[in-house]
């Protein structure tokens, strides 16, 4: 598989790390391990000027193994480029460092991956659900929750964030 | 596995003459139904917690249980307010996914369309947030301009407000005849109204002194927080998707971005009126330039054929059973595919797995990371600015939440 310039830039400063690159359809795509992310998305940051994190969210590949992948979309503002970030997650060790010190913006995008996946994202500041309740059981946006599941907001107030 | 509800505040703790505030869910000022914490000293904001989800209904779990074009009406309900640029985003992206381009016609009415949405939501934008300030008659002035573009979608497609007007591949019908002089005075009611509320607005004292200075965001902050669209605008970054990657014919025509120096609410409201004026002169090009020849892509395995050939020939009708059993099928893959919203970069990541229905379907909404930057925007403010900070960043449940 060829790389683009900037996917072979990243392969080139981290050999050991990357598991792989492709630009189908013209998106720009890196994987990585995930105990490098942190590292990574330094560099793509600091070195390539990557300062904006347009999107982050995670994917479910049940039954494969690893099973979970989280997708972050990274965009440059002053060379006008597009780069997506992408690490295998398994289902065993569902966490992944919070890219919240790099980016402030990741921190509702985190919030939201740990309240429809399920990951946990270390260091993150207050990884709270954003759009299920305290009291929901689950991860919505995994495979294995059944779409016709119903779960009615318990009323005796656990996980009421005002009391 | 739960965690303990983490709080930003405690009522044993709050602190000496503090006071915590719950602004909705159900407020006038909060659009739909949105919950601000906010702890308040005297009349200053020490620190708010906006509570969404109350409009959560499983948009992205839905999807990946229909076809591609099933999700089509979905996208009408993201940004309710602008529902033609969803339609095309999301078509755009499974195209890109497909790897066809629709025909000139569709994109030229794609982008008239996309920019019509536009100019209904920054009008709902202005005229709400200028309502919650006490400007109610400027409300009426620029839901009347609404109203006239709703009438011109209407007539497109026969809907005001969900829409579906796009298909993968092409549109759900051509334009009608007559539209170009219909969309001819609706754009000039949209510019007299316009023009009233300018007069009504940007130089009132009132109002100038409502937004001068509040919700203020720098443009390393707005950055740094992934916040897009007019509010990044307003804080001097002049990033738009139409301009910075151009999709559908976006290249083809003049216009300009507005962008604004302070970063605050006024300059949010200028960089929208600005960008009215410029999305009437993108949707007056595109009905000047519109070519003529068909809306849809001639291949068989993309769109329905017409119903003429689906009655008439066997293969047509085959393709046409086969597309609503099983759907279109693009390859495995994924693929990213912005386009710009009327709150900012609106962005559509898919999953295939070479089936007919979408593994994943991912919505980067513009509203998610604007709400999330709002604690900044009001920390230190005063509680009355909460309102007119709200009103600016245009906050809206549907795609905030699907």
């Amino acid at each position: 598989m060829t790389g683009t310039y900037l996917t072979d830039a990243v392969k080139e400063r981290f050999p050991e790390d990357v598991l792989g690159t492709h630009a189908f359809r013209g998106d720009d795509t890196v994987v990585i391990r995930k105990e490098a992310l942190p590292a990574v998305a330094a560099f793509l940051k600091d070195q390539l000027g990557f300062d904006m994190l347009m999107d982050l969210t995670a994917v479910d590949y049940l039954p494969r193994e690893p099973r979970f992948e989280l997708v972050c979309h990274l965009y440059s503002t002053g060379r006008n480029v597009r780069l997506r970030l992408k690490c295998p997650v398994p289902a065993g060790d569902a966490s992944v460092a919070s890219l919240t010190p790099l980016w402030p913006g990741a921190g509702w995008f985190e919030r939201e991956a740990w309240d429809m996946f399920g990951l946990d994202f270390k260091g993150h500041p207050d990884l709270r659900r954003l759009l299920m309740y305290e009291s929901f059981e689950g991860h919505p946006l995994r495979k294995d929750y059944p779409i016709d599941r119903h779960q009615p907001r318990r009323d005796d107030g656990a996980g009421r964030t005002d009391r | 596995m739960n965690r303990a509800p983490a709080k930003n505040w405690d009522i044993e703790d709050l602190g000496e003459g503090r006071l915590a505030l719950n602004m909705g869910p159900s407020h006038p000022a909060m659009h739909g139904i949105v919950r601000l914490l906010v702890t308040l000293e005297g009349e200053r904001v020490v620190s708010a917690d906006p509570e969404i989800g109350y409009l959560h209904r499983g948009f992205e779990k839905t999807c990946e249980n229909v076809t591609w074009n099933q999700c089509i009406p979905y996208t009408d309900r993201l940004n309710y307010v602008s529902p033609f640029i969803n339609n095309a985003g999301f078509a755009l992206a499974v195209e890109k996914l497909l790897g066809v381009e629709p025909p000139a016609r569709c994109q030229y009415i794609r982008v008239l369309m996309s920019e019509i949405s536009r100019v209904t939501d920054h009008l709902t934008c202005i005229g709400a947030s200028a309502m919650e300030l006490g400007a109610f008659t400027v409300y009426f002035y620029l839901i009347n301009a609404r109203e006239a573009m709703y009438r011109l979608g209407d007539l497109a497609c026969g809907a005001r407000v969900t829409p579906a007007y796009a298909r993968v591949g092409g549109l759900a019908n051509d334009l009608p005849p007559g539209f170009a002089a219909e969309a001819a005075a609706a754009f000039k009611a949209v510019r007299e109204n316009l023009a009233d509320a300018d007069r009504l607005l940007t130089r009132n004292r009132i109002f100038h002194d409502r937004l001068r200075g509040t919700g203020t965001l720098t443009k390393e902050d707005a950055v740094a927080m992934s916040v897009t669209g007019p509010a990044l605008r307003a804080a001097g970054m002049p990033f738009d998707v139409r301009k910075a990657s151009p999709y559908l014919v976006y290249d083809r025509f003049d216009f300009d971005v507005p962008v604004g120096s302070n970063g605050d609410n006024y300059d949010r409201y200028l960089v929208r009126m600005e960008e009215i004026r410029q999305s009437l002169r993108i949707a007056e090009q595109a009905l000047a330039q519109l070519p003529g020849g068909p809306v849809n892509h001639p291949s068989y395995a993309v769109i329905l054929p017409p119903k003429a050939e689906t009655h008439g020939c066997i293969e047509a009708l085959m393709a046409h059973f086969k597309l609503t059993v099983d759907g279109v099928k693009p390859p495995a893959g994924e693929v990213y595919q912005a386009v710009e919203g009327a709150n900012g970069e609106l962005g559509f990541y898919l999953v295939s797995d070479g089936t007919g229905r979408p593994w994943r379907v991912r919505v980067r909404p513009p509203s998610l990371p604007l709400t999330a930057a709002l604690p900044a925007m009001v920390k230190g403010g005063y509680i009355a600015d909460v309102v007119a900070t709200f009103g600016q960043i245009n906050m809206i449940g549907g795609e905030l939440e699907r």
